[in-house]
C-alpha cells in the first residue's frame, strides 16, 4: 500500500480523477486545467472510484471524510476486495466533495459502512468483470473460464496471465455490466476484508507531516481569530476596532453581523486578521466588545434543573409511546421503584480545535475543511455568502477528531466570510476556549422513572417521564414490557446542541440500563440474568429504530462468557457491572470491573466488549480501536465531564476544568465480535453507550452506591 | 527580536516577538507543522517537543526563554521515521485521528531514554498527554514494543540533534 510512490504522470491523473485537490498531503492550489483536460485513452476508469493505468497504478478513491474512524482504509478495502487486487498494489486518494461523482459524502451516524458496503462491492466487481471480459476477448476464450488474483486475470487451461495494467486499454472499451446483477464474491473467499489493515496515514502521522486542517497552507494566506458573544446568540454593539487595527501584524479587524439566527450558521462576532495566528490572537487580547447578550443571558444550569422538576410534576407535552396500563400495574405490583436521573451538557472537545482555510474570490470559493458534512457545509456557505453551490470547491482534509462536532459547519462559513471580506485566503483557527464555549453540546437530559416488578421478579411496568431529551418511540425497553409509558416534556433553551458520538443513546443508555439494574436488585435477581429474562427473542426488529431481542441476547451471552460473569471471585472492593444498548444498527453488551477507593476515587480495572455489527468486520484493527476508544471516551465523560451554563455562558473553557481521561486512568478493553448473518454496519458509535451504565452498575456492585447523576465527580467521596 | 537556537540539529535564527510561544514559531515561522496546537495552556501535550532532550509543552514557552537551546520536534525524532517508537506506533496501528500522536511519541521517546524497559507504572507516570480518541491501550503496547525493539536493535536511532 502506498500513497507516495506514484510517478508524476500518475499523480497528475490521480489529481484529475479526484477533481483536483489535495492528494499526498500537498496543499498546493488546485491545478484546475488538469481537471478539465481530456483523459488519455489508455487508463481504465470504470467508475469515479477506480482508475487503472497501463503503467500499473491502481487508484481507489476514499470518498468520506476521515476523522479517525478509519474509513480512509475500510471503504477502499471493500472495492479492492471485489476488484481482486492486493492492498499493497493500491493507491488510495482522498476525494474532494463532489456528490455528482461519489454520492453522499458523510462521516456521521456510523453510516459509512451500511451506506456504502454493497455499493462499493458492486463497483469493484463491475470493474473486475470488465477486466475479465478484456482478457477473454484478447485470448479468444470464454470469460467464464477466467479467474483473477492480485490484479491479474488468469486462464488456467492455457496457463495464461495478464496484469490489469496490460488489460486497462481494452477493458476501457468493454461494456459496463449492470451493477445490480454483477456477480459478487462469496464472502467466505475474502482475502482482504477481515484482515488487519493499518491506517494509511500512519507514517505521516508518526513523522509529523502536514496532514490536518490546521496544517493547511495556501500562498498569500492570512490568519484569523473570531470572537463571538460569550452568551449564545448575542450580537455586537460596538468594538474598539481602531485600536486593534494598529496592533502588530494586524491587517484587518471588523464586525461580522451574522446571517440569520441559527446557532449553527454564521453568528455575529468580531474578526481579527493578521500576518500570523500569534499576532491575530495576541491582538484579540486587547479587543473590547460591547455585546447585546440577548435572552439566553437569563438561562443557567440551576434554572434548567428547576424547570425540569416543575415540568416533571405537570402533564407531559407529548406521549411518545403507551402500551398497556402502567398505573394499574403499579397498583398491583409487588415492588415499585422510583428514581430520578440526570446527564449534563457535554462538549465534543475534539483535540484539533475547529479551523478552516478558505479562499473566496470573484464569486468562487475554495475551502479546505475538516468537516463531517461537506455537502451541508457547501450549502451553508452558498446560502450565507450568496454563492452558487457549483462555485464552491471543498477539499476534505484529515480531521483531528470529530465525534459529531464537525457535522456542523459554523467554522467553515466563518472562514469563508472572512476571506470574502479581506479578499485573500484566510485560515481561521479557534482557540480551545472558543471551541469549548461555542460548541453544539450533547443535549442534557432529566428522566423521572417509575418501575414495577411482580412477586416472581418479573418487570410489569415502566414509566419514563423525560425532560429535554427527544426519546425515540422504539427505545428499549419499549415492546419488552407489557405496561410501558414514555412521556416527554420540552424545555426550550438557547444553548446550541448537536449530535455527539452515539447521540441520544450516550445519555439514554445510562438512564435505562441503570434503572434496569435497580429493578434487578429490587427483584433479587442477578443483573445479567435479569436482562436476559427481559430480552424476549420473540421481539424482533421492525422498521425504524427498534432492535432484535435475539441478537441482543447473543452479545449479552457472549460478554457473560468472556468476562467470567458469575464465575470469578473478585478482589475485595471490586464490582462487576453489565449493560447493553442498541444504536446505529449495532448491538453491544459490555461488562466493567471497577473499584472505588476510600477517598471515593473510581478505578476501572477492565472492560469486556461484545458486539454484533453483522457478518463482516471489514478491518478488525480499526474496529477494535474504535471499541477501545469508545469505552475510554464513555468512561472519560462519565467520570468528570460537564458543561455548565451561567447566565447564558459556558463556564468551562479548557481541559483544566473539563478533564479528559489520561493514561494513568486508562484500562484494558477486551473486544469480541459475534459475526451474525446480517449486513455489516458501522463501528464509530455503538460501542460507547453501554460502557457508562456498565461502569455505574459496577460501582453499585462494589459499593452499594447508585450513581443517578453524571458526571460521577466527587459523589463517592 | 532575533533569537538563535538549534532546531532538529540545525542552527536557526528567527526574528519574532520575544513572547511568541515556541509552538507558533515552529508551526508558522518555521513551517514545522508536526507539533500541534491543542489547548494553549500546557494541559493536553499535543505540542510536546524536546528541550535539551527533555519533553516540554511548547505552547507555553516563549521563544525568548529557549534562546541558544536545542529543540527536537517530531520532524527531527529520526531522519526517516525509523525511531523505535515511530516503528512501534506503525506496527501496532496506534492512531485513530492521529492529532495527539506526535506529542505522545515525543514523550514516549523521552521515557525510553531514561527507562530502557519501562513498566506499566512508569508509562502511567510519564505519559500524561491527552488522547481524545482513547488509544491508550495501543500507546502502552507500542511503548513496550519499542522498548523490545531497542533492546534487540544492533544500532540505535539517534535524534538529529544528537541527544539520543
Amino acid at each position: 500500500m502506498t500513497t507516495s510512490t506514484v510517478d508524476r504522470r500518475a499523480f497528475l491523473q490521480v489529481m484529475a480523477l479526484a477533481g483536483g485537490g489535495i492528494a499526498f498531503g500537498a496543499f498546493a492550489p488546485v491545478e484546475r486545467a488538469l481537471a478539465a483536460s481530456p483523459f488519455l485513452a489508455d487508463p481504465f476508469t470504470p467508475s469515479p472510484f477506480i482508475r487503472i493505468t497501463a503503467d500499473g497504478v491502481i487508484t481507489i478513491i476514499a470518498k468520506n471524510p476521515e476523522e479517525g474512524q478509519g474509513v480512509r482504509q475500510s471503504l477502499p478495502m471493500i472495492i479492492a476486495e471485489e476488484l481482486d487486487v492486493d492492498w499493497a498494489q493500491v493507491t488510495v486518494v482522498q476525494a474532494d466533495s463532489d456528490e455528482s461523482k461519489y454520492g453522499v459524502q458523510l462521516a456521521g451516524g456510523s453510516l459509512s459502512t451500511p451506506m456504502n458496503f454493497d455499493q462499493h462491492r458492486k463497483v469493484g466487481a463491475a470493474a473486475r468483470a470488465m477486466l475479465i471480459a478484456a482478457a477473454a476477448k484478447t485470448w479468444g476464450v470464454p470469460a467464464s473460464e477466467c479467474t483473477t488474483r492480485s490484479a491479474a486475470v488468469l486462464h488456467a487451461a492455457t496457463s495464461r496471465r495478464a496484469s490489469y495494467a496490460s488489460l486497462a486499454a481494452t477493458a476501457a472499451t468493454m461494456p459496463a455490466p449492470a451493477l445490480d446483477s454483477v456477480p459478487l464474491k462469496d464472502p467466505a473467499t475474502y482475502r482482504l476484508l477481515g484482515t488487519r489493515v493499518p491506517g494509511l496515514d500512519n507514517r505521516k502521522i508518526v513523522t509529523g507531516k502536514p496532514l490536518f486542517g490546521i496544517d493547511v497552507m495556501v500562498p498569500g494566506m492570512l490568519h484569523a481569530v473570531f470572537e463571538k458573544c460569550p452568551v449564545f446568540g448575542g450580537k455586537v454593539v460596538s468594538a474598539n476596532l481602531d485600536h486593534v487595527r494598529k496592533l502588530p501584524g494586524v491587517t484587518h479587524a471588523f464586525v461580522v453581523n451574522g446571517v440569520g439566527t441559527a446557532l449553527d450558521g454564521l453568528m455575529p462576532g468580531v474578526a481579527v486578521v493578521a500576518d500570523t495566528w500569534y499576532n491575530a490572537n495576541n491582538a484579540r487580547q486587547q479587543l473590547q466588545v460591547t455585546w447585546d447578550e440577548g435572552a439566553t443571558a437569563q438561562q443557567s444550569s440551576m434554572w434548567f434543573s428547576q424547570r425540569a422538576h416543575e415540568l416533571a410534576g405537570k402533564a407531559p407535552d407529548r406521549v411518545v409511546r403507551k402500551d398497556g396500563d402502567v398505573d394499574a400495574a403499579f397498583a398491583s405490583a409487588a415492588k415499585v421503584v422510583e428514581a430520578e436521573y440526570f446527564y449534563p451538557f457535554i462538549s465534543h472537545a475534539t483535540l484539533e480545535p475547529q479551523n478552516c482555510t478558505a479562499h473566496v474570490v470573484n464569486g468562487k470559493a475554495e475551502i479546505w475543511a475538516t468537516t463531517q458534512t461537506p455537502q451541508q457545509g457547501r450549502d451553508l456557505v452558498a446560502k450565507s455568502l450568496g454563492l452558487a453551490p457549483a462555485d464552491i470547491t471543498i477539499h476534505l482534509v484529515r480531521i483531528g477528531g470529530g465525534f459529531g462536532r464537525r457535522l456542523k459547519n459554523d467554522y467553515m462559513v466563518e472562514a469563508a466570510w472572512l476571506s470574502k471580506e479581506v479578499g485573500r485566503p484566510v485560515k481561521l483557527v479557534w482557540t480551545r476556549e472558543d471551541d469549548m464555549r461555542h460548541g453544539h453540546y450533547r443535549q442534557a437530559g432529566y428522566h423521572f422513572l417509575k418501575g414495577a416488578v411482580d412477586a416472581q421478579g418479573k418487570v410489569t411496568a415502566w414509566r419514563d417521564r423525560s425532560v429535554l431529551e427527544a426519546m425515540r418511540v422504539g427505545e428499549y425497553p419499549g415492546r419488552f414490557i407489557p405496561n410501558y409509558l414514555l412521556e416527554l416534556s420540552n424545555l426550550p433553551h438557547g444553548i446550541p446542541t448537536g449530535a455527539l458520538r452515539a447521540p441520544g443513546s450516550n445519555g439514554i443508555a445510562f438512564v435505562i440500563q441503570s434503572f434496569i439494574d435497580e429493578l434487578a436488585h429490587a427483584a433479587g435477581k442477578d443483573p445479567l440474568q435479569f436482562r436476559l429474562d427481559l430480552l424476549s427473542p420473540a421481539v424482533t426488529a421492525v422498521q425504524g429504530d427498534s432492535f432484535d431481542g435475539a441478537r441482543m441476547r447473543g452479545v449479552l451471552e457472549l460478554v457473560r462468557e468472556k468476562s467470567g460473569w458469575g464465575k470469578r471471585t473478585l478482589a475485595k472492593g471490586r464490582g462487576l457491572g453489565v449493560a447493553f444498548h442498541f444504536s446505529h444498527r449495532g448491538y453491544f453488551a459490555e461488562v466493567v470491573e471497577a473499584s472505588v477507593s476510600a477517598a471515593g476515587v473510581v478505578t476501572v480495572h477492565k472492560v469486556w466488549v461484545a458486539g454484533d455489527v453483522g457478518s463482516v468486520i471489514t478491518n478488525p484493527s480499526g474496529a477494535e480501536n474504535q471499541c477501545q476508544g469508545a469505552c475510554i471516551d464513555g468512561v472519560s465523560a462519565a467520570l468528570g465531564q460537564e458543561i455548565t451554563i451561567d447566565r447564558g455562558r459556558v463556564v468551562q473553557g479548557n481541559f483544566d476544568r473539563y478533564p479528559l481521561l489520561r493514561m494513568a486512568r486508562a484500562f484494558p478493553v477486551e473486544v469480541h465480535f459475534l459475526r451474525s448473518a446480517n449486513p455489516p454496519t458501522g463501528m464509530g458509535e455503538p460501542a460507547l453507550p453501554p460502557v457508562i451504565p456498565a461502569l455505574t452498575n459496577a460501582i453499585f456492585a462494589a459499593t452499594g452506591k447508585r450513581i443517578r447523576s453524571l458526571p460521577i465527580g466527587n459523589q463517592l467521596a | 527580536m532575533p533569537v538563535s537556537l538549534r532546531i532538529n540539529g540545525k542552527p536557526t535564527t528567527v526574528d519574532v516577538p520575544p513572547d511568541m510561544p515556541l509552538l507558533w514559531v515552529l508551526r508558522d515561522t518555521l513551517d514545522l507543522k508536526g507539533t500541534k496546537f491543542g489547548c494553549g495552556i500546557a494541559q493536553c501535550g499535543a505540542c510536546t517537543v524536546h528541550l535539551a532532550g527533555v519533553p516540554v509543552r511548547s505552547c507555553s514557552i516563549p521563544i525568548s526563554a529557549v534562546a541558544g537551546q536545542s529543540i527536537t520536534t517530531i520532524e527531527g525524532l529520526s531522519r526517516d521515521g525509523s525511531h523505535p517508537v515511530q516503528r512501534a506506533w506503525e506496527a501496532i496501528d496506534v492512531p485513530q485521528c492521529g492529532y495527539c500522536q506526535a506529542g505522545q511519541l515525543m514523550v514516549a521517546a523521552s521515557l525510553l531514554k531514561t527507562k530502557k524497559n519501562p513498566t506499566d507504572a512508569d508509562i502511567d507516570a510519564a505519559m500524561g498527554n491527552i488522547c481524545r480518541c482513547g488509544t491508550y491501550n495501543r500507546i502502552r503496547e507500542a511503548i513496550h514494543k519499542a522498548a523490545a525493539m531497542s533492546a534487540t536493535a544492533s544500532a540505535t536511532s539517534r535524534d538529529d540533534d544528537g541527544e539520543a
